[in-house]
């Protein structure tokens, strides 16, 4: 209410100090871009990332310091604002692309590419509210690109949809891009190398880090906890004892791993399945190696077979191992277990891909 | 091929440059003409296709008003005199016109609600959310007007040349529905009490005013009815259709005028606190 009534009088608020219990949502962010780049904005939630891009938008007003757009805006913060769940999609249809900015011409010159776009020709003329979410989603983004803005901003919106259309929505971005500059948020890294050209990363509202989108990954990885491993262990009773060692923690990409494995059993048990899984710092599986073809029956007693993988190129960071077995009578899970184990890889990173196998 | 707009935004307060922030005003308000009416087409398509009584519900409110009070009066439980014309009719156009008003009063406060999420989300020219509910209202205010005709031919009521100033007198009532409205409205999107306290407040407001019953000159329904601004806009409306004489015109056309200058003070505080109302609203 005091912010408003110095508003409302042409006075300047007190920019400067902050109010019990208030926090700066974003600090000292500054950046150029042009048409033709792609920004990616990454942070962990709550850095701030939303509330940068509403104010990008022309939302919220900034305290500090100058914004300047050229051309229009067009956002994707959220899909199907405008959507009355009792009309039907086309009449949606208008009232969201007039929420956007367009017009009734424009809408009506692009309504058969929306409607082509979003996949549900045959479901245009039912209410909203019987569609899925994922057509909801389709019909929002599809309609919110017909705009062809100088400015996009996406707001973690590539999260839904199944595989084909997210590819149909990279295609029709990187179209948009030609023309546009674009300001992505996401937390998918395959996304956001996907796209982007360089990327800014904050924290808690400040800039961690502002330039190439390798740096930023690689900045953003370290602000993250390391996972705590699923403490999902599983061993059959048959199985008393099911490990892992690793002979070194550190490793250079590309070189030899070598590690050994140490399982302790009632019985002998053929197997059908022995599969070695490597997974990175998000949870990731990066790789999988089949042990079954260097040991596929598990004698009784105690074993402790070591085995080599040769050249394990993989993007310097911090990986973890689990392990699946199943045996050949039942056709159950007879071990399913993660490992606490780190292995830190070191090299030079020349691009976000966690597998980078060399070449001569 | 020309260089795009550029937009620009600081902390500093648009009223810093008047004469710009005027000139914006009003190309927004043009710009929203179009979008104003999608929405509105919006809201009306969705509020009647899922009610079976449908335009009904329009003026269901203002009938039950004055049943109540052509009861009470038939019965003897209320003696109202001095109409000049059948209880009934009297008590019937006084309700529809007092309707009209209220609508006007809820509109700003109830589309800015409804279109929270919108206004948090997207920008787009903010005018049109409020032209879209003026739409509304005028919409609302035709179904009641062809209510009020049926009531004038039912108890042969006839016009006469003050009808000619009739349209003048709802835009009267809109103006000051509105203004009232526009000030309660940044209020009402932050606190509650504003919307829950509404028809309370309006209900009472109603017995303040010569709605049902005729303009006093004595006692405090005297000093109610000519200080309480509502009272000249609802008499000289009613007087304006009703071929009765026009007795309270001075009060009228002040307000009205005063009623003009504060929607449009409204309306640049809406278009002001906008950006603070969006960063509390959420959505």
């Amino acid at each position: 209410m005091e912010d408003m009534g110095a508003e409302l009088v042409g006075g300047s608020r007190q920019h400067d100090i902050l109010r019990p219990e208030e926090f700066w949502a974003v600090n000292d962010v500054s950046f150029e871009l042009r048409r033709g780049e792609c920004l990616g904005l990454i942070g962990r939630n709550g850095a701030g990332k939303t509330t940068l891009l509403r104010m990008l938008n022309g939302l919220i007003k900034p305290d500090h310091g100058k914004i300047e757009m050229r051309g229009r805006v067009g956002a994707l913060i959220a899909l199907g604002t405008g959507f009355n769940p009792i009309l039907t999609g086309r009449e949606n249809i208008y009232v969201n692309g007039s929420v956007l900015g367009l017009t009734k011409r424009e809408i009506d010159e692009k309504i058969e590419d929306i409607i082509d776009f979003a996949e549900i020709r045959d479901f245009i003329d039912a209410p909203v509210q019987s569609y899925s979410s994922g057509m909801q989603v389709r019909l929002g983004f599809a309609v919110a690109t017909a705009l062809e803005p100088d400015v996009l901003l996406l707001d973690e919106v590539l999260a839904v949809g199944d595989g084909a259309f997210r590819t149909k929505c990279f295609v029709r971005i990187s179209a948009l891009l030609r023309n546009a500059a674009v300001i992505f948020v996401s937390h998918s890294e395959e996304q956001l190398t996907r796209i982007c050209t360089s990327g800014i990363v904050l924290k808690q509202g400040t800039v961690a880090h502002l330039g190439t989108l390798k740096d930023c990954m690689t900045t953003y990885r370290d602000m993250q906890p390391e996972n705590t491993v699923a403490q999902n262990a599983y061993h059959d009773p048959a199985v008393q004892r099911a490990e892992l060692k690793l002979e070194t923690t550190e490793h250079a990409s590309g070189d030899d791993l070598h590690f050994k494995m140490h399982y302790s059993l009632d019985r002998e048990i053929k197997l059908s399945l022995h599969v070695l899984s490597v997974v990175d710092e998000s949870g990731s599986l990066v790789a999988v190696c089949d042990l079954l073809p260097v040991w596929n029956t598990f004698p009784a007693g105690t074993a402790t077979p070591s085995f080599t993988v040769r050249s394990l190129s993989l993007r310097p960071g911090s990986y973890t191992f689990s392990l699946e077995v199943a045996s050949v009578e039942h056709a159950t899970v007879l071990i399913r277990k993660h490992f606490r184990d780190r292995l830190r890889v070191s090299g030079s990173i020349v691009h976000w891909c966690s597998y980078t196998p060399k070449v001569v | 091929m020309t260089s795009p707009s550029l937009t620009v935004y600081s902390p500093e307060s648009p009223l810093r440059n008047p004469g710009k922030l005027v000139r914006d005003m009003f190309l927004d308000l043009l710009a929203a003409r179009e979008l104003a009416w999608r929405l509105f087409i919006r809201d009306l398509s969705a509020q009647y296709r899922q009610t079976f009584l449908g335009y009904v519900w329009a003026f269901l409110p203002p009938l039950v008003t004055s049943f109540t009070f052509i009861y009470l009066n038939s019965q003897g439980i209320v003696r109202i005199e001095g109409v000049g014309m059948p209880y009934p009719a009297f008590a019937l156009i006084g309700t529809l016109l007092w309707q009209v008003f209220v609508d006007a009063v809820q509109c700003p406060s109830q589309a800015i609600f409804a279109s929270k999420a919108m206004l948090s989300k997207i920008n787009f020219p903010r005018e049109a959310v409020l032209l879209g509910g003026l739409y509304m209202v005028l919409f609302n205010m035709a179904i009641r007007l062809s209510l009020l005709v049926a009531v004038m031919v039912i108890w042969k009521i006839t016009p006469g040349i003050g009808l000619l100033l009739f349209p003048l007198a709802m835009a009267g009532l809109l103006a000051a529905g509105f203004a009232v409205g526009m000030a309660i409205s940044p209020v009402g999107a932050l606190y509650g009490d504003i919307n829950r306290g509404l028809p309370i407040i309006t209900q009472f407001w109603m017995l303040l005013t010569p709605v049902v019953y005729p303009p006093k000159t004595h006692g405090l329904a005297g000093f109610l009815s000519t200080w309480n601004p509502v009272s000249p806009l609802m008499t000289t409306a009613r007087e304006t259709l009703c071929n009765q004489p026009l007795t309270l015109i001075g009060p009228f056309f002040v307000v009205v005028l005063i009623s003009m200058v504060l929607v449009f003070l409204g309306w640049l505080a809406f278009r002001l606190a906008m950006p603070m109302l969006v960063e509390r609203m959420g959505g």
